[in-house]
């Protein structure tokens, strides 16, 4: 008897704290939808292929990905403000080519390295002050820079370059394992941009002005708080990010090529969203955008395996990103609804 | 200036001549604000008499032309809310200005959040949040998101991140216009702790009996002048309203006697609505229109009179009541439905909902035949000229060229467009919200005619007008409302604008008790202490 209501007392009370939580995380619900993706995605290829989910592939999975997660940090924060940078993949070619062309000319990486990362945070700022100062729509702002990046990317060479520069190549060629398991500097530059990034989101004033930017943006001026400063500053940032995955991805093909990252944008904009953040803004996380590339990155790996067409790959995408984006909308509309 | 004396710090703000200018009007002309420690004080006027603008003045968004603020005897210029905020001066907006994707403790101290060098100390940052609410007597899960409590909740959240930025004075616009009477207690219960604790709190609202409820002290604006400040307990209901409407003295006595006109009441009305009503929006009320007259709706601003006509409309969804029309039950759900049924609504929002400031006064007057119509089939061109230029004439918009850009013409003309479009439609019922509104005297005149005339060919009227003189010179019998209730019914012949003002302020209040109160939402809410 006593037993039985004890028991009764601890179901309520498990089913209490699951509601606090709910109640306390809605927002993480987008994003362990995601981690759920991925695990199924692995054990999925896992049994069809027999031997998937091994050293080689994963850690394969984030050498060949390391640009689109630096892209993918920059994004995040910018779609959280309820923004989009549709420059990134251009600034990304402009980057890319510019570093291998200056190399090839003489330059020292030392020099080299910052200067491109500076000139995509050039464009970045360029892009903010547009979308902030001059009150242009995020989509037309970010389509200019867009624009400039890829026109730049021409102005440098028309062919591609190959790099040479020691330096450069040691970020891709360098392999730390442990046991069958490997990284690159590309892939540690990678995280360690993801986990700064969340660090910067989640416990600094800057990063939660995003959120609340995102939120509500009248409602965050209102507040005092220094909104004109935090939405410039994204869009540099998704430039230093496209700086920088220019250089990771120079590094990883071995050549600056101005045709690079044309329609990557829209592959990170796909990986930033199926990782849980809302286009409309105010919610989101790095690390869910880190899984949303994780997955996008898996489904190519998967595709290939089959020996199928990679436009596959973005058949896919493109449905589970409309489901995702239904989905979200649903939660919105409900919420809404709720006041 | 000589140091603070004993007679500065009665005052903890001091607003003096304050004047600011928009492009063609003059928003305030010399208002004088003064607030002291620890009062309630209501800030009254009808809409346009300028009481945002001088609560934008004390928090920094509208820089002042003239005039001089002084806080707590300090000569003060705000260049934006933030400096408003560090002089003490906070502000809960009616749209709560909170973020709702973040959580409660987070909206109460975000920018003041405790840090260490690891960055923000959220366990702390919690704590603090919840201290602060406890304060107001609010107890709920900080770590819950804004987004999933009540507007009355998400209110007191405010307040409490007001409290941490240590405000002297606090503002509060309109914080009662989406709150039922239990979350209003509640709201006041705060208020008045806050009070005395030395909080000087301004007061806007729309409801006269919150006013007299809580305030100490009441200033009155009109049209951007200040009427005065009296002590509330001094100064009468009826005496309040009559200072914040004015007497309007115009000559628009010509307008024939409309009001006087008997309509047919023995036939079946051409609208019918049994209580119909919206929880939180309108109390149930009934109204019936029948041929060829006008009905009048007074009531101040806020009262419900917008409400109502929504829901007749469909432009809102009621929850109780029915609807007849021509004696036929029916669903009007959405405003699609309302013109198939020959209903016609010109909003009071003249610029938002109505004129499409782009296209061109023909194309403005078509949308109406054509939204009837539906989308597909095609207004041919002669026609289309035809109808255009028949009630362009009818109306008399000036200047008379149909492919004038609506956006040029002047309030007047464009509220004609608007009228002209409706009228093409061939309604039977036609509801004006405002229709008078910031046009000039001629306009005016022009307006109340051409509705009486048509009211007298048969077309029947719901007219809603803040301007009492109007209504009862338009309309056969008005509707009274007020703090979203209807109160009454008159027959114009038999009462004046004094009448309808006494029944405004002083018909009381038996109806109120008996009112049915709503049934609980599910929404979640914290417990007050």
């Amino acid at each position: 008897m006593s037993q039985s209501t004890m028991a009764i007392g601890r179901r309520e009370r498990v089913s209490e704290h699951a509601r606090t939580f709910v109640s306390r995380h809605a927002s993480m619900m987008p994003t362990f939808a995601a981690l759920l993706i991925f695990v199924l995605l692995l054990i999925g290829a896992q049994i069809h292929f027999g031997e998937f989910v091994t050293p080689r592939t994963l850690s394969a999975l984030l050498l060949d990905n390391a640009y689109l997660v630096i892209l993918a940090v920059g994004m995040t924060m910018v779609i959280v403000t309820g923004g989009i940078d549709l420059s990134v993949g251009s600034v990304m070619a402009f980057t890319g080519i510019s570093c291998a062309a200056l190399l090839d000319a003489g330059y020292p990486a030392v020099l080299v390295v910052p200067g491109i990362v500076v000139a995509g945070g050039l464009i970045g700022l360029l892009v903010g002050v547009l979308v902030q100062y001059f009150d242009v729509q995020p989509f037309i702002a970010s389509l200019a820079g867009l624009f400039l990046g890829r026109g730049l990317a021409f102005v440098v060479s028309l062919k591609s370059i190959r790099v040479e520069d020691d330096a450069v190549l040691w970020l891709q060629t360098t392999r730390y394992r442990f046991g069958d398991w490997y990284i690159t500097p590309t892939g540690i530059l990678a995280l360690v941009v993801a986990l700064l990034g969340a660090f910067v989101m989640q416990y600094t004033r800057f990063g939660r002005t995003i959120y609340a930017v995102g939120g509500n943006e009248q409602s965050a001026r209102l507040m005092g708080l220094a909104v004109a400063r935090t939405k410039v500053l994204v869009y540099v940032i998704s430039g230093l990010c496209g700086g920088l995955a220019g250089l990771v991805l120079t590094a990883y093909s071995g050549a600056g090529y101005p045709r690079n990252g044309i329609g990557t944008e829209l592959d990170v904009i796909a990986a930033v969203v199926i990782g849980g953040t809302l286009l409309t803004g105010g919610t989101g996380y790095i690390l869910g955008s880190v899984i949303g590339v994780l997955v996008y990155g898996t489904i190519k790996t998967v595709i290939s395996y089959m020996g199928a067409e990679q436009s596959w790959t973005r058949i896919i995408v493109g449905l589970m990103l409309l489901s995702f984006i239904v989905v979200q909308r649903v939660i919105v509309v409900r919420a809404e609804r709720r006041r | 200036m000589h140091t603070s004396t004993g007679d500065d710090q009665r005052f903890v703000v001091e607003m003096s001549a304050i004047t600011i200018r928009f492009p063609g009007v003059l928003a305030l002309d010399g208002v004088d604000l003064r607030l002291r420690p620890g009062e309630v004080h209501a800030l009254l006027g009808e809409n346009g008499a300028g009481k945002s603008t001088l609560i934008k003045a004390l928090t920094g968004v509208y820089a002042i032309d003239e005039g001089t603020i002084v806080v707590a005897g300090e000569h003060r210029v705000f260049g934006s809310a933030a400096d408003a905020q560090s002089a003490g001066i906070s502000t809960v907006y009616q749209e709560i200005n909170l973020c709702p994707n973040l959580s409660v403790g987070e909206n109460v101290m975000l920018g003041h959040e405790s840090r260490t060098v690891r960055g923000i100390d959220w366990r702390a940052t919690h704590r603090a949040a919840a201290e602060h609410l406890a304060s107001l007597g609010v107890t709920i899960d900080t770590q819950s998101m804004l987004g999933s409590h009540s507007i009355a909740v998400q209110q007191l959240v405010a307040i409490s991140r007001a409290m941490v930025l240590d405000a002297r004075v606090l503002i509060l616009d309109e914080p009662t216009s989406s709150l039922d009477r239990e979350e209003v207690d509640r709201l006041f219960a705060v208020v008045r702790g806050l009070r005395d604790r030395g909080v000087a709190i301004l007061f806007v609202t729309h409801f006269l009996d919150q006013v007299y409820e809580i305030s100490d002290r009441i200033t009155v604006l009109r049209n951007g002048r200040l009427v005065g400040e009296y002590p509330a307990a001094e100064l009468s209901r009826g005496d309040l309203v009559t200072k914040m409407i004015g007497r309007v003295l115009d000559d628009l006595e010509a307008i024939s006697a409309s009001a006087e006109r008997s309509v047919d009441r023995s036939v079946t009305p051409v609208l019918r609505a049994e209580s119909i009503g919206r929880r939180g929006v309108l109390d149930p009320a009934d109204i019936d229109v029948y041929r060829g007259e006008v009905v009048g709706i007074a009531g101040l601003l806020g009262s419900g009179r917008t409400e109502l006509v929504r829901l007749l409309y469909g432009a809102d969804r009621a929850d109780t009541g029915t609807v007849e029309i021509n004696g036929e039950r029916t669903k009007v759900t959405n405003p699609r439905r309302a013109i198939e049924r020959r209903i016609a609504f010109s909003s009071e929002n003249r610029r938002s909902e109505g004129i499409i400031a782009d296209l061109t006064v023909g194309e403005n007057i078509v949308l109406g035949i054509q939204a009837r119509r539906g989308w597909l089939r095609r207004v041919r061109r002669a026609e289309r000229d035809a109808v255009v230029a028949e009630y362009m004439s009818a109306l008399g918009v000036r200047p008379a060229d149909p492919d004038r850009i609506a956006g040029e013409l002047s309030g007047g003309n464009q509220q004609k467009v608007l009228l002209a479009r409706w009228l093409a439609t061939a309604p039977e019922l036609i509801i004006l919200d405002e229709p008078t509104r910031g046009i000039d005297v001629g306009a005016k005149a022009d307006i109340q005619a051409k509705v009486a005339e048509l009211a007298e060919q048969g077309l029947s009227v719901i007219f809603i007008s803040s301007e009492l003189e109007e209504v009862l010179r338009l309309a056969q019998r008005v509707v009274v409302m007020r703090d979203r209730r209807k109160i009454g019914v008159l027959e114009s012949a038999t009462v004046d604008v004094d009448g309808v003002i006494d029944f405004m302020a002083t018909h009381d209040m038996a109806a109120q008790g008996a009112a049915p109160a709503g049934p609980d939402g599910a929404r979640s809410e914290g417990s007050v202490a």
